[in-house]
């Protein structure tokens, strides 16, 4: 194998790597926003199953997470058809739907890490910032939106910054289901070639990618240092 | 009757009957300062009357327009910023909005307003309009308050002094019938209470009437037409400032006051 070849293999392993970056981040972000409020909710049914369902994901292994929405024909589909007294086949097969489901399974678990971020941002505000928007006859809304989002993203955003950062790194354990990402590929190529270097090749790709979202969140913070909170 | 009506006023925290029946009354234009020691229930007074905590019982008028009757136990949101406009609250921490300068911490309360006033409808010459008239009133007020040359600045970069001046010209922006202060200059270094106190005391003018949680024996005496003296969630006292300071009658003023060293 050529330099040439392998950097486009490893180029191809890396689209799929940044479509589960991407995907995880566009879904977990408002996904946990919701369970945040969730969790923060005082209707104690809602409060409980938030809590209990960040409890579940969090104490238990992504790899299990990943390999267990891999696999929906073994509950999923049973499920779906119980519910429903049907007996259909779930056509979630293939490449490109294990793909969706690992992108579900990411987003649901950095949904929940996200979601306590959120819950801390959100709880750090001083109580007296709602108040005085109460005072000035602003809406809970605009009181949220226009007084509290703003000064929560500075607080959030260092924290934010570390599981962006892990969640690059750990898109290589989709690797245990599906055969595209750039880790696995990486893997391939060393077992064909008998060579160590592409696995640091690839190493690099994430080291570059790690070091351009390094310098894009701490733009952000930077951006939000005009104020003190 | 006078122009602020406040009538049976009761409020308890679990067990804690923290207001015990409180009733005043202000005329307009007047300033009523509210003395007492800590604990007695000023500030749970004041909150109460700006809805940031919901009476068990109690009731009040300002001119003719009900502001308070907590028979009534569900409001809409509408009714309840509608309560509230008729009040200013200047916090003792100011709660200034950190990630707005100070004009905009002066006209953001009212520019929202203007937009909900105007409705989805409004053309954005009208809304310009609006809001060129609310940016020409905050700069009124912060020339008011001596804080023109600050208004680009964040919260972050003045003096506990200055915020608390931008916090009552803030307050007045959506011109409230009453102004209520809780302890404004409690959280200020000695040298910085002065400018506040001398804020508060050039609005007096007869078209401000105030509402003033002080422990500033001083201010409160020269400021005040009509001086509150609260004691464990009730009124102990009320008279005219030369009755409180000059003549007081209760024991327990008497010992406030001796212990106030006044
Ligand atoms: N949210 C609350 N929950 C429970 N108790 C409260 C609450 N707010 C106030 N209290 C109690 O109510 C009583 C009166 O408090 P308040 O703050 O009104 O006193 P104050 O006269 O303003 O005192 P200070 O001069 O120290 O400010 C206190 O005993 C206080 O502990
Ligand atoms: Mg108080």
């Amino acid at each position: 194998m050529t330099f040439l070849q392998i950097t486009t293999q490893l180029l191809e392993g890396f689209a799929y790597t940044l479509t589960i970056f991407g995907a995880t981040l566009a879904c977990a972000l408002p996904l946990g926003l919701l369970i945040a409020f969730g969790t923060m909710s005082k209707f104690k049914p809602l409060n409980l199953v938030s809590r209990g369902f960040v409890w579940v994901i969090r104490g238990t292994p992504l790899m299990l997470q990943i390999i267990f929405f891999s696999m929906p024909n073994l509950w999923l589909t049973p499920l779906i058809n119980f519910v429903f007294r049907s007996n259909v086949d779930l056509p979630i097969r293939g490449t490109e739907a294990t793909l969706i489901m690992v992108c579900v399974a990411f987003s649901i678990n950095y949904a929940c890490y996200f979601s306590e971020i959120f819950r801390g941002g959100i709880q750090s505000i001083p109580y007296g910032q709602y108040e005085a928007g109460m005072v000035l006859g602003m809406t809970k809304r605009q009181i949220f939106f226009r007084v509290v989002l703003l000064q929560v993203v500075k607080r959030i955003v260092p924290p934010m910054s570390n599981e962006i950062i892990t969640l690059v790194k750990d898109t290589a354990l989709a690797s245990t289901v599906i055969m595209v990402d750039l880790f696995t590929v990486a893997k391939m190529i060393v077992n064909k070639t008998v060579d160590i270097w592409p696995l640091f090749y690839a190493g690099l790709f994430y080291l570059v990618f790690n070091g351009l979202l390094t310098v894009i969140l701490s733009r952000v913070e930077k951006r939000l240092d005009y104020f003190k909170v | 009757m006078a122009f602020l009506e406040v009538k049976n006023v009761k409020k308890s925290f679990g067990n804690t009957e923290v207001l015990k029946g409180i009733d005043f009354s202000l005329e307009r234009g007047q300033v009523l300062s509210i003395i007492g020691s800590s604990g007695s229930g000023k500030t749970t007074l004041l909150r109460v009357i700006n809805h940031l905590e919901t009476a068990d019982e109690g009731f009040a008028t300002v001119g003719k327009d009900i502001v308070l009757d907590a028979s009534v136990k569900k409001l809409s949101e509408k009714e309840l910023r509608e309560m509230r406009l008729k009040f200013g609250l200047v916090f003792q921490s100011f709660n200034l909005f950190p990630q707005y300068n100070v004009k905009k911490n002066l006209t953001l309360a009212a520019e929202l307003r203007a937009k909900e006033a105007l409705g989805k409808k409004a053309s954005k010459e009208e809304l310009a309009e609006r809001y060129s008239e609310i940016s020409d009133k905050a700069d009124a007020l912060l020339e008011k308050v001596g804080l023109t040359e600050k208004a680009e600045s964040y919260p972050c970069e003045l003096s506990g002094g200055q915020c608390q001046r931008v916090a009552i010209a803030r307050a007045l922006m959506l011109e409230p019938e009453i102004l209520c202060f809780d302890e404004p200059t409690s959280a200020l270094d000695p040298e910085l209470t002065g400018e506040v106190l001398k804020v508060i005391k050039s609005l007096k003018s007869g078209e401000h009437t105030m509402i003033i949680v002080t422990h500033e024996m001083e201010f409160a005496k020269n400021v005040s037409d009509k001086i509150i003296f609260m004691s464990e969630g009730v009124i102990e006292e009320e008279g005219t400032p030369e009755e409180i300071f000059g003549n007081p009658k209760s024991e327990k003023l008497k010992s406030f006051l001796f212990k106030e060293n006044f």
